[in-house]
C-alpha cells in the first residue's frame, strides 16, 4: 500500500514541476501526461475505478491530445521558449505564498475535522463483488450519486459546457472561403435553372 | 449529391468485397522465379553478345555504327587495322576494343538493327544483377561468344566480297518458333540447355 | 505463492502470446492480401512462408537505427515504446475464457469497458509524438491526421460501446459477455455493431482509413523517419491493436467465449480465438478491397453520420431498455 502511494506521488510531484519548467511546450504535455496517469493510479487506490477511468479517457484521451495538436502544429520548427521577462514581476511570490497558506489550510482542516472519509479499499472491496451497485467508486455507484443527488450540478455543468461550445461557434465558425464558395456556386446553379425553367433552353 | 452517393454507397462496398473473396480462390499465374524460370519469347532483349562466323572470324568489323545508332550512347567502339598476319575479322577492320555499359543501355536493339555484319545481337539473358556498377560494362571477354559458337558462313574475302544478304537477325528471329526458344543466338541456345526441365 | 507471481507469469505467457499472434496476424494478412491480388504471399521463408516473420524480425533488428539530425533526441526515441506500451497494456483487463478463477484473464476490473476505452484513447500519443520528433513535414502532417482522425472516431466507437452496456447493464466484460449468452449483441445492437467495426479499423488507422500513413500521400506518415526496431515497434503497436480491437469485438458483440449453437465441443477460449481471427481476416479483406478515402470525407463522415446515429442509437436503445422496464 504504501508503495502504491508513494510511487505515484513522487511521479506525480516530479513530473508536476516537469510540466512548469520544461523548456519546450511538447515536453510539458508529456509531463502532464505522465501526471495525470499518475493521478489515475491514485484513484485506483481509492477505489474509484470510474473516476481513474474517466481521468484518462477525459484528460489524458482527450484534453490532452487537443492540446499537443495545438502545440504540435504552432511550434514545430520553433526554438525552445527563450526565458523572456517575468510578465508579474511583483505580484508572483506574494500569490505563490497566499496559494501555499491556501491549500496548507485546506489540508489541515481537512485532517482536523475528517471531512474527507478515507476508508481502507480492502474494506470496500468485501462489501460486495465487483461489478456491485453498492461497491464505492463504481460506475453504478456513482451514476447514481450524478443523476440524483447531484443531479442539479450536473446538468448546470453540462449547461456551462453547451454555452462554451456555442460561443467557439459564433466566434470561430464564420463563413469560411471554401463554404462561401460552395454558396456561391450553388446560388448561381439555382438561378441557372430557373433561368432554363422560366425561359425553356 | 453525388459525393454523397459515392461514399454511402454500401451495395458497391459489398460487390467489391465479395469480388475480393472470390480472388482468393482464383488460381495465381505468379511462376515461382528463382526456381520455375519462364521461356521468354525468341525476340526478348536481353544481354549482348557478339557474334562470330563459323571459322571463328569476328563479325564486328570495328564500323561503330551501333555505337552512334544507341540512342542511350552505351556503346564504346574503338576499331583497328587487321594484321595480315593474325586476322580477326574478315573485313579490313575490326574492333580491338568493344563496350557496352549495360546500366546506360535501353534494350532498344537499336544496336542490332544498325550492325551491317549482324555481329551484335540482344541475347534472353537478363540476370545480371551485380554488386558493382563497374562490373556492368560488358568488355569483348563476356560479349564476345566461345571461338567454337559461330554461326553463317564467312563472306568472300576478296575485295568487295562482304555480301549484303547475310540475312537479317530479325528474320532470324522470328523464324525461330517459340517451343525451340533462343536459338537465334548462342548464348541464348546455351540458356535453353540450361533451363531445360526448369521451364513452367 | 504471492498473487503478484502468479500474475507476473501470467503477463509473460500472454505477452509470449500476443506476440506470436501479431506475428503470424502480420503472415496472414501478407497471405490474404497475396490472394486477394492473384499472388500466393509469402512462400519462401519455410514451408509455406510459415517462417516469414522470424526473417523479418531479424532484418528488422539488424537495421540501422537511424534518427534525422532535425529530430527530437528524447521524444523520438520514447514514442515507439509509449505505442508499444499502450498496445500490450489492455490485455491486463481482457478476459480469453469464462473466469470463475480468474484462469483465462489477468485482472478482472469492474470497469473493463472503460479501462479499454482509456488505454486505446492514450495510443495516439504514440503516434502524434513520434510523428511530431521527427522534425519533418509528412510525419507532422501524418501525427496531426491521426491526432484529429483519432479524436473524431474515438466518440462515435465510445458510444457504440455504450449501447451495449445499456444492453448488457454493467461495465465488466465477464459480465457482459455473460449476459449475451444466447443472444449475441450484434443482434440486438446491431448498429452498435456496424458503427464499432467502421470506428475501429479508423481508429487502428487501417486501409481504408490509413490516412495516418497514406503512403500516396505522405510517404509514409508518421513513422516516415523511423527505421530498423523503431520501426518495428510501430508496427508491432499496430498489429496488436488490431488484435485489441478484435477482442473487444469478440468480448463485445460477438459473444466472447461463448460457443454458437451450444455446440460447446471446443472449449470456450477456443471460440474467442475464432471470432478474434474471423474479425482479424475481415480487417484483411477490407484492406484489400477499398481504397483509400479522402481526408475531407473521413471528417465528415466521423463526425456528421457516424457520430449522430451512435447517439441516436445510445438514446434508442435507453428508451427501449426503460420501456421494457
Ligand atoms: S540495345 Fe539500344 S541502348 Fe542498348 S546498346 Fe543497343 S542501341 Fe544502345
Ligand atoms: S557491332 Fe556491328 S555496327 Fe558495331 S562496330 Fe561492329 S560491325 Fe559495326
Amino acid at each position: 500500500m504504501s508503495a502504491l502511494f508513494w510511487v505515484p506521488a513522487v511521479v506525480l510531484i516530479a513530473s508536476a514541476l516537469w510540466t512548469i519548467t520544461a523548456s519546450k511546450p511538447v515536453y510539458s504535455v508529456v509531463a502532464l501526461l505522465v501526471n495525470f496517469t499518475a493521478l489515475a493510479v491514485f484513484f485506483l487506490t481509492l477505489s474509484a475505478e470510474f473516476l481513474a477511468m474517466i481521468q484518462l479517457i477525459v484528460y489524458s484521451g482527450a484534453i490532452l491530445v487537443l492540446f499537443l495538436f495545438v502545440i504540435a502544429l504552432l511550434s514545430s520548427g520553433v526554438a525552445p521558449l527563450s526565458l523572456g521577462p517575468n510578465r508579474l514581476p511583483r505580484i508572483a511570490l506574494p500569490a505563490a505564498i497566499c496559494i501555499a497558506v491556501a491549500l496548507g489550510l485546506v489540508v489541515a482542516g481537512a485532517a482536523a475535522t475528517h471531512v474527507l472519509p478515507v476508508p481502507a479499499p480492502a474494506a470496500l472491496r468485501s462489501a460486495g463483488p465487483a461489478g456491485a451497485a453498492n461497491v464505492f467508486g463504481s460506475v453504478q455507484d456513482f451514476g447514481r450519486a450524478l443523476f440524483t443527488t447531484y443531479l442539479l450540478p450536473f446538468e448546470v455543468t453540462a449547461l456551462i459546457l453547451m454555452v462554451a461550445v456555442i460561443g467557439v461557434i459564433v466566434l470561430a465558425g464564420e463563413e469560411t472561403p471554401y463554404v462561401a464558395t460552395r454558396r456561391r456556386a450553388a446560388e448561381t446553379r439555382k438561378a441557372m435553372r430557373e433561368a432554363i425553367a422560366r425561359e425553356g433552353d | 449529391m453525388a459525393e454523397g452517393k459515392q461514399l454511402y454507397n454500401v451495395g458497391a462496398i459489398l460487390r467489391g468485397l465479395s469480388i475480393t473473396f472470390g480472388f482468393m480462390f482464383k488460381k495465381k499465374p505468379t511462376i515461382q522465379y528463382p526456381s520455375v524460370r519462364k521461356q521468354h519469347a525468341p525476340r526478348f532483349h536481353g544481354l549482348h553478345e557478339l557474334r562470330r562466323y563459323e571459322d571463328g572470324k569476328e563479325r564486328c568489323i570495328g564500323c561503330e555504327l551501333c555505337s552512334s545508332a544507341c540512342p542511350a550512347n552505351a556503346i564504346t567502339v574503338i576499331g583497328a587495322e587487321n594484321a595480315p598476319a593474325d586476322r580477326r575479322s574478315p573485313g579490313e577492320r575490326y574492333a580491338a576494343r568493344y563496350e557496352i555499359d549495360e546500366l546506360r543501355c535501353i534494350f532498344c536493339g537499336m544496336c542490332e538493327e544498325a550492325c551491317p555484319t549482324d555481329a551484335i545481337v540482344l541475347t534472353p539473358r537478363f540476370e545480371m544483377s551485380d554488386f558493382r556498377r563497374g562490373s556492368f560494362v560488358y568488355a569483348k571477354d563476356r560479349l564476345l561468344v566461345p571461338p567454337q559458337g559461330g554461326t553463317g558462313a564467312p563472306p568472300d574475302e576478296r575485295p568487295g566480297g562482304i555480301p549484303a544478304d547475310l540475312g537479317s537477325v530479325a528474320e532470324m528471329k522470328s523464324t525461330t518458333d517459340p517451343a525451340t526458344g533462343y536459338d537465334a543466338t548462342y548464348y541464348g541456345a546455351a540458356l535453353k540447355t540450361e533451363r531445360k526441365g526448369l521451364t513452367g | 505463492m504471492p498473487a503478484w507471481i502468479f500474475v507476473f507469469i501470467k503477463s509473460a505467457i500472454l505477452l509470449f502470446v500476443v506476440v506470436t499472434a501479431f506475428a503470424y496476424a502480420m503472415l496472414a494478412e501478407r497471405k490474404i492480401m497475396g490472394w486477394m491480388q492473384l499472388r500466393p504471399g509469402p512462400n519462401r521463408v519455410g514451408p509455406w512462408g510459415l517462417m516469414q516473420p522470424a526473417a523479418d524480425a531479424a532484418k528488422l533488428i539488424l537495421k540501422e537505427d537511424l534518427a534525422p539530425r532535425t529530430a527530437d533526441p528524447l521524444l523520438y526515441r520514447l514514442a515507439p515504446f509509449i505505442s508499444l506500451l499502450t498496445a500490450f497494456s489492455v490485455y491486463a483487463v481482457i478476459p480469453f475464457g469464462a473466469s470463475p478463477a480468474g484462469i483465462w484473464s489477468i485482472g478482472n476490473v469492474n470497469a473493463g469497458v472503460l479501462f479499454l476505452l482509456a488505454i486505446m484513447s492514450l495510443g495516439v500519443y504514440g503516434i502524434s509524438l513520434g510523428g511530431w520528433a521527427s522534425g519533418s513535414k509528412y510525419p507532422l502532417l501524418g501525427s496531426v491526421r491521426s491526432t484529429a482522425q483519432m479524436i473524431s472516431y474515438e466518440l462515435s466507437m465510445g458510444l457504440s460501446f455504450a449501447g451495449v452496456l445499456l444492453v448488457a447493464g454493467t461495465t465488466s466484460l465477464d459480465g457482459i459477455v455473460h449476459a449475451q449468452v444466447g443472444l449475441w449483441f450484434f443482434i440486438p445492437e446491431l448498429v452498435a455493431f456496424v458503427i464499432y467495426v467502421i470506428t475501429a479499423v479508423a481508429e487502428t488507422n487501417r486501409a481504408p482509413f490509413d490516412l495516418v500513413e497514406a503512403e500516396t500521400e505522405l510517404v509514409a506518415g508518421f513513422h516516415t523517419e523511423y527505421s530498423g526496431l523503431r520501426f518495428g515497434l510501430f508496427f508491432i503497436a499496430e498489429y496488436v491493436n488490431m488484435l485489441t480491437i478484435s477482442c473487444i469485438a469478440t468480448l463485445l458483440f460477438l459473444g466472447g467465449w461463448d460457443a454458437p449453437f451450444g455446440w460447446t465441443a471446443l472449449p470456450g477460449v477456443a471460440w474467442f480465438v475464432v471470432k478474434v481471427a474471423a474479425f482479424m481476416f475481415f480487417y484483411m479483406w477490407l484492406r484489400a478491397t477499398l481504397p483509400r478515402i479522402r481526408y475531407d470525407r473521413l471528417m465528415a463522415f466521423g463526425w456528421k453520420v457516424l457520430l449522430p446515429v451512435a447517439t441516436l442509437n445510445v438514446i434508442v436503445t435507453a428508451v427501449v431498455i426503460a420501456v421494457r422496464g
